[in-house]
């Protein structure tokens, strides 16, 4: 149905999309038959080596088992929907079949409709329907690049975390904790504390070890041992490592080590936060009065790992990420057929619905989607077929570490016929394919009888 | 018949408001100027959106292999002077890629060529030749539109490899022709019908022989079909991987199978697969600029392959 339909959105969508020969075709030439097959010999030989008869022996290769040699029966189609494999493959298929084409879809109306209210909507629909050109080959190259984990690679990743860092702000301090001897200990969660309350009066020392010298802040300054002042607490806080040296004097502020700036201290009595205070780049701190007789703790917060973004090739994340690459090349092909769809839609209808009060929501809604409906059926069914046939973009971006997670029909056919020689299972999956594009093959043959017969 | 299908450059004609906008209040034209600026936003973040990935492709080709290893491409806004041309020449010394490229070229054009011509014969029988059961056939050549290539690959792999074309260029060739044929025929047998039929009866009765006919009538007069069967055939068979992946080995493999086999080391090799990309999409992209009409045709009518 698609080709034919589709054909018909042109310019001139009154104009019968397959044109209707001459009512009598007679040969014009009075051929004789002969050179009739002549001419149509080549295709015929052709096609009937290189499609039809495949078909008829896949569907006859697939009742034989591995070797050929033995009947097999059903077994390879049973094994469709009981090998683990070719389960998950069956499994992501309808993921793409549902997902892939709706969301390209859904992308290319909502574009097409948009471009016609700005002048350089040309330009845009070039953008966008560019990577249609290109083979899906580059396309998956162009995608292993833009999913690298590494954020300070993969675009994606640079941009997810850009957008993490700003809403949820990220630690200085990931790996420190406390050395030996330390009068911290961990609390749980990440957090650490110390084993003894503090009094009024006194200065307290938070030593940490673990920061890389290269991860420590820019503000960090060489750390200060605290000035005791009465009716309230100090402190120091400090990297308490000496490069060479070992640790320096354990538990004592050396002039050769770096205070940690920012890192937060919380007064804690009883379970609640009485004060807190942060270290300025030398380390210290001053806690007011409130925390006297209080352990003082160094919340989790401080110490969170930085995040780094998602695992876009991860088995979770893969086939989402491929069905992104995937809208990426093909939204733009619905976006056109789309787009030359709407030019045939009455300019009037949409008016005379404006004059009558209708937002351009309603508009949207009530008057242009009804109207494109038999174009979206045709993109949707089109691109539907194509998604059954996915494999170069599954094949190429997903990982061999995820790729038995990204697994799909047409690529499991492919390790199966011809990385692990199994073609009797290979030739279900194929016959399998055919039949789920056989209604597709029926409507385009129904639909065209009636218009070649006229 | 859909050669003159919408060019991208279609907008539709301005949408009359004139009228409407007459009667609408300053706050609903306000609003509408408002939205306005939101649509133009809106797309222009999608746009950028949409080239981003080419850019970056483009971005990590031209920079050493070393600075890629180390960080982002978008670090070149900041150190232009990272730019450089050397990945492409090294590739270019790099023998499986060129001789892959011409891999790729020795595929695509006689592909390509074929199918217009085979196509082109069994469409003009099918649009003007008078046999038992035409229709039947034609119909039956549509229904295989839709076979999925993936039914064929391991029939034609063992049929080729019987007659020994399997590995070879002209295996790759023939696969590409048969399944470019039941869209090739398609089309042009639709086109071919809506030739006048004055003008063929005019040649014949100039004494012109069916061949001649074909040749010198209804080739010319079908170029726009052709163009767009041409270029959509062309850009099937150069950017295809599968196929090659199949039926060629590694003395006949185009640049997309040769860049395939790289992917394994991904991650050490960008200085190959990026500029080996960016190589293998330049001959598609000219394409598609030169002909965008033609390409966007052959892409409405073969919405189906």
């Amino acid at each position: 149905m698609a080709s034919a339909t589709a054909a018909g959105t042109g310019p001139s969508p009154e104009g019968p999309p397959v044109p209707v020969a001459p009512k009598s075709r007679r040969s014009v030439t009075g051929t004789r038959r002969t050179v009739a097959a002549l001419f149509l010999l080549p295709a015929l030989v052709l096609l009937g080596a290189l499609v039809v008869y495949p078909i008829g022996y896949s569907l006859i290769r697939s009742f034989y088992d591995q070797s050929g040699d033995a009947f097999a029966g059903f077994d390879n189609y049973e094994a469709l929907f009981t090998d683990d494999g070719i389960r998950t493959a069956l499994k992501n298929n309808v993921v793409w079949v549902v997902f892939a084409p709706t969301v390209a879809t859904a992308l290319g109306l909502i574009f097409a409709v948009l471009t016609e209210r700005v002048r350089w909507g040309t330009a845009f629909k070039l953008v966008v329907f560019m990577p249609m050109a290109i083979s899906m080959l580059a396309a998956g190259i162009i995608f292993r690049l833009v999913y690298d984990q590494d954020p300070d690679k993969g675009v994606a990743n640079a941009v997810w975390v850009g957008v993490h860092d700003t809403f949820a702000e990220s630690s200085a301090f990931p790996k420190a904790h406390p050395g030996r001897q330390s009068p911290l200990e961990p609390a749980g969660g990440g957090a650490f504390v110390t084993k003894q309350p503090v009094a009024l009066g006194e200065t307290v020392v938070l030593p940490l070890v673990g920061v890389a010298p290269d991860r420590m802040p820019d503000g960090a300054k060489q750390a200060a041992p605290a000035e005791p002042e009465d009716g309230r607490i100090t402190g120091t806080t400090w990297q308490d490592f000496t490069r060479g040296k070992g640790s320096g004097t354990p538990g004592g502020v050396d002039s050769t080590e770096l205070g940690y700036p920012g890192m937060r201290i919380e007064a804690v009595k009883d379970g609640e936060v009485v004060a807190s205070a942060t270290a300025a780049g030398d380390g210290t701190f001053t806690l007011p009065a409130e925390a006297d007789g209080a352990l003082l703790r160094l919340p989790a917060d401080n110490f969170k790992e930085p995040y780094n973004g998602l695992d876009w090739l991860g088995p979770s994340l893969v086939t989402p990420a491929v069905i992104g690459s995937y809208v990426w090349m093909w939204a733009g092909f619905a976006m056109v057929l789309i787009a030359a769809g709407l030019a045939g839609v009455p300019r009037e209808l949409l008016e005379a619905a404006r004059v009558d009060g209708a937002s351009e929501w309603q508009v949207f809604r009530r008057v242009t989607v009804p109207l494109l409906a038999p174009v979206l059926a045709v993109v949707v069914v089109t691109l539907m077929i194509n998604v059954l046939k996915v494999f170069d973009l599954v094949f190429i971006i997903a990982p061999g570490s995820s790729q038995d997670d990204a697994n799909v029909l047409a690529l499991e056919l492919y390790r199966k016929g011809f990385a692990s020689d199994q073609p009797g299972i290979a030739s279900a999956i194929a016959v399998f394919l055919l039949l789920l594009v056989i209604p597709v093959m029926w409507f385009n043959v129904r639909r065209l009888r009636r218009e070649v017969r006229r | 018949m859909t050669t003159d299908a919408e060019p991208l450059a279609t907008t539709a004609p301005p949408a009359p408001e004139r009228t409407a906008r007459a009667k609408q209040s300053l706050g609903s034209r306000l609003a509408e100027a408002a939205s306005g600026g939101l649509v133009r936003v809106f797309l222009m973040v999608v746009g950028l959106f949409w080239l981003v990935p080419t850019i970056g492709l483009l971005l990590s080709s031209l920079r050493p292999s070393q600075d890629v290893a180390a960080s982002g491409w978008w670090e070149v806004f900041t150190k232009p002077s990272q730019l450089t041309f050397e990945s492409y020449g090294e590739l270019l010394k790099n023998g499986d890629i060129t001789s892959s490229l011409l891999n790729t070229v020795a595929i695509t054009v006689p592909a390509t060529v074929l199918v217009v011509v085979v196509g082109a014969l069994a469409g003009y029988a099918f649009a003007w030749m008078d046999f038992p059961g035409r229709d039947w056939w034609f119909l039956a050549v549509v229904g295989l539109l839709v076979v999925p290539v993936q039914v064929a690959l391991i029939p034609v792999a063992e049929l080729f490899g019987k007659i020994g074309l399997f590995g070879s260029v002209v295996g790759v060739i023939l696969f590409h022709v048969g399944f470019g044929l039941p869209f090739a025929v398609f089309l042009l047998r639709n086109f071919f019908a809506e030739i006048p039929r004055e003008l063929l009866e005019a040649a014949r009765l100039d004494g012109a022989g069916e061949l001649r006919l074909f040749a010198r009538v209804v080739m010319p007069l079908g170029g726009p079909a052709i163009a767009s069967l041409g270029i959509f055939q062309f850009l099937w068979v150069w950017n295809d991987m599968l196929v090659a992946l199949i039926f060629s080995d590694s003395g006949s493999q185009p640049i997309t199978v040769a860049l395939q086999t790289q992917m394994r080391q991904f991650g050490n090799n960008i200085d190959v697969l990026a500029p080996g990309a960016f190589i293998s999409m330049v001959i598609p992209l000219a394409v598609f600029f030169a002909f965008q009409r033609q390409f966007v045709s052959g892409v409405m009518a073969g919405a189906v392959k």
